[in-house]
């Protein structure tokens, strides 16, 4: 190879992650379970957190922990501004226009419900139509449930095949000119699927639909560009993003978010309040009521600039070569059976094991060190597809190894073992 | 440091891989069903009584090891106990695999086969799934029709 190419490759290729180093950065990752070295591969239900985070959550309890946006002295502004700061970057990490459009909620779950009660609630009428998947988790299926029994309208479901892809040609039936809502996932927490979730809101505002993007799933492994996306709203939730726990964002078209109102009475989020009237606050504070999780959303920008030092593309390009490794590893033991093999997939890996349900695989992985998740994976409506009650699912974070997915294979032939 | 075989002895495995008393008992005095949500643990539990005697009993449906095992060494140790007796056997299963004390060894020995399930006393998560089946049979012996969930 000649010196100019290697030049040219290098340039742009991003340098791969040192997966050692980026361990390092993570305190928990360094135990022992059962007497056996911990591998998380739960990452899909709540990752964890690495130094910087926990230092600026500890650094904000214990120097400036203070109420925001109403304080004249030092400490709530500070405490303002690091607020503020993490906000400008939520907006950046995901590439909102304006932070007027980057409303932090608790997370994802509360993100859709807040559209659902105060875009839903005000804009539907009996007979109009929201769209969603048969993918989806609990949280982007129950509040659109509650959303048509309070007005009416029909919940209309875009079927998937079975290596867990949405069926577009079906979604493209269901469009119509009823079609008010499509809310799907960005990436699915039961099968991995990324969904082609451009093409899904070219053709529902084709019809004048509005979407909503769950990127619960998306966010910690894929670059996130809302204006790319061309989706009217987008949540995700800090703590699946090696954040803390109870807080998310919430990414809202201004126009929408103008006319929305607001979800949650109370604090800050009023300019003017008589006993008879009150004058809500201006974005993004309509939607933010009450004192909200203050150190939250500073420990959230923490993860946000930890994400953004490492480098996403190098992420998703790391997590995408562990994931084939993975896939190759586990589908190779026989009796293994993948729930979710889409073409495009991302960083996790749901399965079966011949006769041994779920629920033994994970205490015997438990015993040999490894963290999995078994059950439905709030996606009850996925096991009802595959016809099982539930699966075993491996989910992978950028500081997971080839060796931990050795472990992982070691420990499901253990569970052949006991179960013989 | 919990051992694994503590948990899946020989016993509970023998009793997941040929279930006792699987299948529906078509002429059944009592039924009722139980789940467990978070597992997706799901069986029906079928009674014949003779006034207050169990004469025959059976289940099916589909779970983890220990859920399976578990209701399959409940049967077995059903048959020819009182209502009253069933009650209390329940009530010793349940002391022996949630209370966090020394197990009184004539209790336990009391137990018989089902004492094969004390290692689930240290796995809290898996306590339900040994559970769902006495749960089960309660709902089945107040005779009421709701279906029992774990949650």
């Amino acid at each position: 190879m000649s010196k100019i190419t290697a030049e040219k490759m290098t340039a742009t290729t991003p340098a791969p992650i040192d997966v050692e180093a980026i361990r390092a950065d993570f305190p928990i990752l360094h135990q022992q379970v059962h007497g056996k070295p911990l591998a998380y591969l739960d990452n899909a239900a709540t990752a964890q957190k690495p130094d910087t985070v926990i230092k600026t959550l500890d650094e904000y309890y214990r120097e400036y922990n203070s109420n925001i946006h109403r304080g004249v002295h030092s400490l709530s502004e500070r405490a303002t501004a690091a607020y503020e700061q993490s906000r400008e970057k939520a907006r950046a990490f995901i590439n909102a226009g304006s932070i007027q459009e980057t409303i932090f909620v608790r997370g994802t779950t509360e993100g859709i419900n807040l559209i659902a009660q105060s875009y839903g609630r005000s804009k539907l009428r009996a007979g109009d139509e929201i769209i969603i998947s048969e993918m989806e988790h609990h949280s982007n299926i129950v509040p659109w449930q509650m959303l048509c029994q309070q007005t009416g309208a029909m919940l209309k479901i875009i079927p998937i095949n079975d290596a867990g892809e949405l069926i577009m040609e079906e979604y493209e039936k269901l469009l119509g000119p009823k079609t008010r809502i499509v809310s799907v996932g960005h990436i699915s927490n039961a099968l991995g699927t990324i969904n082609p979730v451009r093409r899904i809101t070219d053709l529902a505002h084709a019809q004048g639909a509005v979407v909503i993007l769950d990127g619960a799933q998306a966010a910690p492994h894929t670059a996130v560009d809302v204006k790319a996306l061309d989706c009217d709203f987008y949540l995700f939730s800090g703590h699946k993003l090696f954040g803390p726990t109870g807080i998310g964002v919430m990414y809202g078209r201004q126009e929408l978010l103008e006319e929305m109102p607001p979800y949650h009475g109370g604090g800050d989020m009023i300019k003017k309040v008589t006993l008879k009237k009150t004058e809500y606050s201006d974005l993004p504070a309509k939607f933010e009521a009450g004192t909200p999780h203050i150190a939250g959303v500073i420990g959230l920008g923490a993860a946000i600039g930890y994400v953004n030092d490492t480098g996403i593309e190098r992420i998703e390009q790391y997590e995408r070569e562990l994931l084939d490794y993975a896939v190759k590893s586990v589908s190779a033991i026989p009796g293994i059976e993948l729930i979710g093999t889409a073409r495009e997939k991302a960083s996790i890996l749901s399965f079966i094991f011949g006769k041994i349900h779920p629920h033994d695989i994970g205490t015997i992985l438990d015993h040999e060190g490894i963290a999995i998740r078994t059950g439905h994976h709030c996606a009850m409506p996925v096991m009802e597809h595959f016809r099982v009650p539930a699966t075993a699912r491996a989910s992978f974070a950028f500081y997971n190894t080839r060796a931990e997915v050795d472990q992982l294979a070691n420990g499901l032939e253990k569970c052949r073992e006991v179960f013989g | 440091m919990f051992d694994l075989k503590d948990l899946y002895q020989d016993v509970i495995v023998d009793h997941n891989r040929s279930p006792r008393n699987f299948g529906k008992l078509e002429d059944a005095d009592r039924t009722a069903e139980g789940f467990n949500p978070l597992c997706g643990d799901k069986l029906n539990l079928y009674l014949k009584l003779d006034d207050d005697r169990i004469t025959d009993v059976s289940f099916d449906g589909s779970g983890c090891a220990i859920s399976v095992a578990s209701a399959s060494l409940m049967t077995d140790a059903l048959k020819g106990k009182t209502l009253d007796e069933a009650n209390a056997l329940f009530s010793s299963f349940h002391d022996m695999i949630t209370k966090d004390k020394p197990q009184d060894a004539e209790k336990v020995e009391r137990l018989g086969k089902l004492a094969a399930l004390l290692g689930v006393k240290d796995y809290p998560t898996r306590v339900k799934c040994a559970t769902l089946c006495w749960h089960t049979l309660h709902t089945a012996i107040e005779g009421k029709e709701a279906t029992v969930s774990t949650e």
